[in-house]
């Protein structure tokens, strides 16, 4: 099963044309990162509200949801996702892959508001109040535009985690940037030439992502 | 008379275009309590870390008794045990408790037995008051409490002098007093020692000289009464002056020690 | 026993052995590559806090690209990429390869970062007591590293269990993979998925615990820090 060793140089040609057949996969991965990462913060600030202000029932469920969800392998959340997307919506591919990205990247979001919420303390809360804001506008308008900003660090850090993590997608099928250069590799019986390929394609994108929210973070800090 | 048992002899240190220490020379005989005043930003910090080479200086040589410490063939390490320092925001080791501060040196560099190493470091706790702090960390300990088992992990090597880089300036006022009991006592145990401190009342009850250091050279130099009585220069008094605007009483020439 | 036709409760019982003998695999994997990157990322911290020039570059390098390509495609690399060039390791080996690098790679970003945490004021007060600057680093600022990386390395103990996962991709027989394996026998996906989520919320649990015990029993008044990687 192993192939033997051969004279193996690093072939310039062949690795950019590795690239050049897994760059279209470039913007599924994107997409599903960029997906994941938006219903994550959506799903993620609303189970860390229901954490910190919510009734019991809707504190207790979100904590569950988070611990489960975060007990696990993402690989084994996606696939239970996967799945479900299948039997409740009849969903497979992409949409499934998005779905299932997103259940997982929403727990751990929701614990990243979650301790952004906490380290405001409840001044800002009473504060807002006493102004005569109601809970929902003081939410809306006090605390999360404070609790995004404060979580920058931390989000860019999962950003860079739900891109490489969208690789694991590869393992339900979808063609995004690591599924394309196993193609590639397997049909030029080159695999490690395919996977560097991949590597500089993946490098590139968290330095971007890393870039961006580095710049993010500096211009909207919150200056105490 | 014996020897001195430190001797600076025309340092020069540069930070940069900065001079900050341009040709600073004394002698400090054994037991002495040398007291080295002045504007901040003068280099006195600078001046105490260039004896023990923590900063080595741009010229000039220091000498421990009949020991060149500047010279590149002197094996530092065993020289600075023999010079104890105590640093103004104390610098205890922050993984260890109280008495494994004091034990650390004993044991590594002088390679005592833990069990030695424990029996003498008990004596120095005892010896600056904090036999019942010994098994706490620092974070446990208020800033008095931890200068002074600063002061006993110095003790503990039975060195020769004595530096202190201004030791009780990060300390709130309440605290400051048991520090300076424990150098008062010290003091009359014969320690030699070269302080580098704004405690005008430390420094003219307990000291037998005071140095004024301005823009890194030595203007004045001599006993406290002629220091605080009659000064050589007119810029000494003016100090001297501000130093009592700034701490009161307190700092002033005529201020007692503050009292806890 | 036939588990094709057995009662929910039965199968689930019935297929526990064998996903208990995959539970055994990731555990293997999770703690030798838990150590061995431990082992690595020490020099690779120092080199990267203490040294200029080539070694330093080189170590940079490689942390920036263990951190910022995903495992499953470091693990592809270790598996098919080096068998090419000559360097055959089996499937476990190359797991446990992959794993170590990509761990040890954030391991010394802990560690690093709790280097720098050390104040500049221990070592020179190290220095002061007469101290070489290699013991001031073995006994006062790396103990003190130590102990301020230990809550990013607690958090990476759970990671790494439930990362050693991505390795069913070249069929390693941990845990998951198990899981995978038993599907595709009885086609009973949901008891077995469950069954295997469950194990993987216990395990968790009890190495959460565990590393809190650890983290308490360690705990030094003044010495805390944060993570990188997701907290589980």
């Amino acid at each position: 099963m192993f192939r033997p060793a051969r004279d193996h140089r690093l072939d310039l040609s062949l690795f950019l044309r590795s690239l050049k057949f897994i760059a279209p996969a470039i913007k599924v991965t994107v997409l599903l990162t960029v997906f994941a990462l938006t219903f994550g913060l959506v799903f993620g600030l609303a189970l860390a509200v229901a954490r910190v202000y919510g009734n019991r029932f809707a504190a207790t469920a979100a904590g569950a949801y988070s611990r489960v969800v975060r007990s696990l392998p993402t690989l084994v959340v996606l696939y239970i996702f996967y799945n479900l997307a299948w039997v409740a919506f009849r969903v497979g591919g992409v949409a499934a892959a998005v779905i299932a990205l997103t259940a997982c990247t929403t727990a751990y979001q929701s614990e990243i508001f979650r301790g952004a919420i906490q380290s405001l303390g409840t001044g800002q809360m009473a504060a807002a109040r006493s102004l005569g804001m109601s809970r929902a506008t003081a939410i809306r308008s006090v605390i999360i535009p404070q609790v995004l900003r404060l979580a920058i660090p931390s989000w860019s850090n999962e950003a860079a985690i739900v891109l490489k993590d969208s690789s694991l997608a590869s393992a339900v099928g979808t063609a995004e940037v690591f599924r394309r250069s196993q193609q590639i590799g397997a049909a030029n019986r080159d695999y490690l030439t395919a996977f560097l390929a991949a590597g500089l394609i993946y490098f590139c994108l968290t330095f971007i992502t890393n870039r961006v929210l580095d710049f993010a973070h500096k211009r909207y800090k919150l200056k105490t | 008379m014996a020897g001195p048992i430190l001797r600076v002899e025309n340092l020069h240190k540069a930070y940069g275009k900065t001079e900050v220490l341009r040709g600073v020379s004394f002698e400090v005989a054994p037991g002495e309590v040398v007291v080295i005043i002045g504007p901040s930003g003068t280099g006195k910090s600078t001046l105490l870390r260039c004896i023990n080479q923590l900063t080595p200086p741009d010229q000039g040589r220091v000498w421990l008794e009949d020991v060149e410490i500047t010279d590149k063939r002197t094996d530092i390490n065993k020289v600075r045990e023999h010079i104890g320092m105590v640093f103004q925001d104390f610098n205890l080791f922050t993984h260890l408790t109280a008495i494994q501060n004091v034990m650390l040196a004993l044991t590594k560099v002088k390679r005592m037995s833990p069990a030695e190493a424990r029996a003498k470091a008990m004596l120095e706790m005892e010896k600056v008051g904090l036999v019942d702090k010994a098994g706490l960390y620092p974070a446990e300990l208020s800033g008095g409490q931890k200068q002074r088992a600063a002061i006993a992990r110095s003790l503990a090597m039975d060195p020769k002098v004595m530096l202190f880089d201004e030791p009780t300036s990060a300390l709130d006022p309440e605290l400051i007093g048991e520090v300076l009991e424990v150098m008062k006592t010290l003091a009359g145990e014969g320690m030699t020692m070269l302080v580098v401190s704004h405690e005008m009342g430390f420094a003219r009850e307990v000291s037998d000289r005071i140095i004024f250091l301005e823009n890194g050279a030595i203007s004045e130099d001599g006993p406290p009464e002629q220091f605080f009585t009659n000064p050589k220069h007119a810029r000494t008094r003016e100090f001297l002056g501000k130093l009592t605007e700034l701490y009161g009483n307190h700092g002033g020439p005529r201020g007692g020690r503050r009292k806890k | 026993m036939n588990l094709s036709e057995a009662g929910t409760l039965e199968f689930m019982w019935g297929i526990l052995p064998e996903l208990l003998k995959g539970l055994e695999v990731t555990l293997q994997l999770t703690v030798t590559s838990l150590i061995a990157g431990l082992v690595l990322a020490v020099p690779v911290s120092m080199v990267r806090t203490y040294t200029k020039g080539p070694l330093n570059w080189l170590a940079t390098a490689y942390v920036e690209l263990f951190r910022g390509t995903p495992l499953l495609l470091q693990l592809f690399i270790v598996y098919y990429g080096l068998t090419e060039t000559g360097i055959v390791l089996d499937r476990f080996l190359s797991a446990w390869l992959a794993l170590t690098l990509n761990s040890a790679a954030y391991q010394s970003e802990y560690i690093r970062g709790a280097i720098l945490a050390v104040s500049e004021g221990q070592l020179t007060a190290a220095r002061a007591v007469g101290m070489r600057t290699i013991q001031a680093f073995r006994w006062v600022v790396f103990p003190q590293a130590l102990r301020l990386a230990l809550p990013a390395w607690s958090n990476e103990v759970a990671y790494m269990v439930k990362y050693v996962s991505v390795v069913f991709m070249i069929a390693v027989q941990e845990l998951f993979t198990r899981g995978q394996g038993i599907i595709s026998k009885y086609f009973r996906l949901w008891p077995t998925i469950i069954e295997v989520a469950l194990i993987y919320i216990v395990v968790v649990y009890v190495i959460t615990r565990g590393m809190d015990y650890v983290e308490h029993r360690f705990r030094i008044p003044g010495l805390e820090t944060r993570t990188e990687r997701r907290e589980a």
